[in-house]
């Protein structure tokens, strides 16, 4: 469904030229759940926008839906479903006539627009709220019709720039579910961004990260967490000659970046950790080291983006808000 | 430039024009104000001595295309901050993504702002009839395709002025506060020129709109053949090739 390559793009800002993009290379089969990860101004949106028209790339190719992006936009436009990051319903317009125009615009008779629009009104549950204004709508009601807009053709590949930003977890849970419904009923091919790692994580079924523009990671989350991060082993113990101790003795069992040490805190990264947890202690009884608590953790994304980094999502959400 | 072209306008046209009727209040103002302009300035011309040009004509036969002139200046400015409200909050970006024409998006925004110029053209003409203005049907019909034809013009200069002016906006509002009103003003638009000093008829020259004013008053008063008919005709057409092809150009080049 997407194939492209080596797609950059720069802006000029005052004199200086923003890399926004460096060359991203992806590869997506009809069909699948594809959530891009990165943090804000990563680049997930620039990408999104050159993938979906809106954008010349400065260099690279893609075809998208079988057709060029460049050679051919207008084929791509009519093959594919957007739902930017911002609002896609006009302020000053009423939400089923917006849904009735976003068919006409696909080139859909009145009376085709509008059962599509009743179609898509009945899907996202907003029947009730078809003669209001975008305004009125809550943040979550507004998803839904953001969504909404993106459907009303049926595209077969849709595209979703941070479909859940700024929602409640209430409303969150309730966009995943009508997203993950789409792709069970009709098996729509999705491509969504998002900086919420346990989305990443629960719901997509493979994860492209991307940081400064380019592609860092590409794998199912549990193999990027496998291969990228593994699981980690965290003891304390009494005295700062034990860690001393403690930490030598783990060098028998993780590799030797996989061990850091806090105070009286140990850590190990390991692939197994619940193998590796009653190791240890062993060791470190053999050692004469006593263990005062001892616990084991499964990683996350964010731990991947750690490692390949060196940097948290968390404080780049932290910084950007 | 075909059906489907006609298409996408009459759908760009219908999505825009549908709030106005809902807007009674807004519809009130809309006709209202060239009518203040109509009863509040027009009996100051009206009671000016010497005036009224050529031939004797009543002041209104000369006021009237002004005022339309005037009004068909400010619908296309209202389009391009339509369009810019629009951009900012993601609507637009939403549309790009469609198979809609990129110039129809355009045009149809501009004839939601003509249909409304006509139906205060009608006002106006209808309440200026009685005063004295003399209706030249066939040339009344002819001035209002040469508004047309001038306001999709502005209206797609408008639209790549509001798509340069991304993010903030302040390039749109700053430069539509800086042009509208020399171009309103050194047209002969509410006053004549013709008494005004040598160098203003001179910078007058260089502005496209007195043209399209001069024009307009020779067609409403039934003179076709008139020289200024012409230079209106050109200088509306250049307008409109200039901003379709900024608007459009502005428009492909991502916003
Ligand atoms: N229209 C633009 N003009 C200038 N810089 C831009 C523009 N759009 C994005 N950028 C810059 O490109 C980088 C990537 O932005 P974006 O793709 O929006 O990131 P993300 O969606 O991952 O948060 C950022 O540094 C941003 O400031
Ligand atoms: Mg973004």
């Amino acid at each position: 469904m997407i194939h492209a390559r080596g797609l950059t793009r720069k802006f000029a800002v005052k004199r200086e030229t923003v890399d926004a993009v460096r060359g991203i290379d992806l590869d997506v089969e009809a069909g699948r759940l594809v959530a891009v990860l990165g943090p804000n101004g990563a680049g997930k949106s620039t990408t999104l926008r050159m993938l979906t028209t809106l954008l010349p790339p400065t260099s690279g190719t893609a075809t998208v839906a079988g057709r060029d992006i460049v050679a051919d936009p207008a084929g791509v436009r009519a093959r594919i479903g957007y739902v930017g990051q911002k609002n896609g319903a006009g302020e000053n317009f009423r939400v089923r006539d917006e849904l009735v125009t976003q068919g006409r615009c696909y080139g859909l008779t009145r009376a085709e627009a509008d059962r599509r629009a009743d179609e898509v009104l009945d899907r996202l549950e907003l029947r009730p709220l078809a003669a209001r204004r975008p305004g009125t709508l809550s943040g979550g009601q507004r998803r839904r019709l953001d969504i909404a807009l993106g459907l009303v053709h049926r595209p077969g590949l849709l595209f979703l720039d941070e479909p859940t930003t700024g929602l409640d977890p209430q409303s969150r849970a309730d966009v995943w579910e009508h997203i993950l419904r789409l792709r069970a009923e009709y098996g729509t091919t999705i491509l969504l961004t998002t900086h919420y790692l346990e989305e990443a994580d629960t719901m997509a079924e493979r994860v492209v990260v991307i940081d400064h523009g380019r592609i860092i990671a590409d794998g199912t989350a549990a193999r990027l967490k496998n291969d990228l991060a593994g699981d980690q082993v965290t003891i304390t113990v009494h005295d700062a000659a034990d860690t001393a101790r403690a930490v030598a003795v783990a060098g028998r069992i993780a590799a030797p970046d996989g061990v850091s040490a806090e105070g009286v805190t140990v850590r190990l990264r390991v692939p197994r950790a619940d193998a590796a947890l009653p190791e240890y202690l062993r060791a470190l009884e053999a050692a004469g080291v006593k263990a005062v608590t001892a616990e084991i953790s499964r990683p996350t994304l964010d731990d991947v983006f750690l490692a390949l980094t060196g940097r948290t999502l968390r404080e780049g959400e932290g910084a950007a808000a | 430039m075909d059906l489907r072209f006609a298409r996408d306008t009459a759908t760009v046209f219908s999505r825009e024009f549908a709030p106005v009727p809902r807007e009674p209040l807004g519809l009130l103002f809309t006709m209202g104000q060239p009518l203040l302009f109509l009863f509040l300035f027009g009996p100051l011309l009206a009671g000016t001595p010497s005036f009224g040009g050529a031939g004797g004509d009543s002041p209104w036969q000369w006021f009237v295309p002004g005022i339309l002139v005037m009004m068909c200046l400010s619908g296309p400015m209202m389009a391009g901050y339509n369009l810019l409200v629009e951009l900012i909050g993601g609507s637009l970006e939403r549309m790009m993504v469609t198979p809609l024409n990129r110039t129809a998006m355009l045009v149809g925004r501009t004839l939601k702002e003509f249909a409304i110029l006509l139906a205060q053209a009608v006002l106006i003409i209808a309440l200026a009839v009685p005063l004295g203005f003399r209706l030249h049907f066939a040339g009344v019909l002819a001035g209002l395709v040469l508004l047309a034809v001038f306001g999709i013009g502005l209206g797609a200069l408008s639209f790549a002025l509001a798509i340069a002016s991304q993010p903030g906006g302040e390039l749109f509002y700053g430069v539509t506060q800086l042009v509208m009103f020399p171009l309103l003003l050194l047209s002969g638009m509410l006053l004549p020129m013709d008494f005004g000093p040598a160098w203003l008829q001179a910078a007058a020259a260089f502005n496209p709109v007195t043209y399209i004013v001069e024009a307009e008053r020779a067609l409403f008063s039934g003179r076709f053949t008139d020289a200024p008919v012409l230079y209106g005709a050109l200088s509306a057409c250049a307008v409109a090739a200039a901003g379709l092809a900024l608007g459009t150009r502005s428009m492909r080049r991502g916003v």
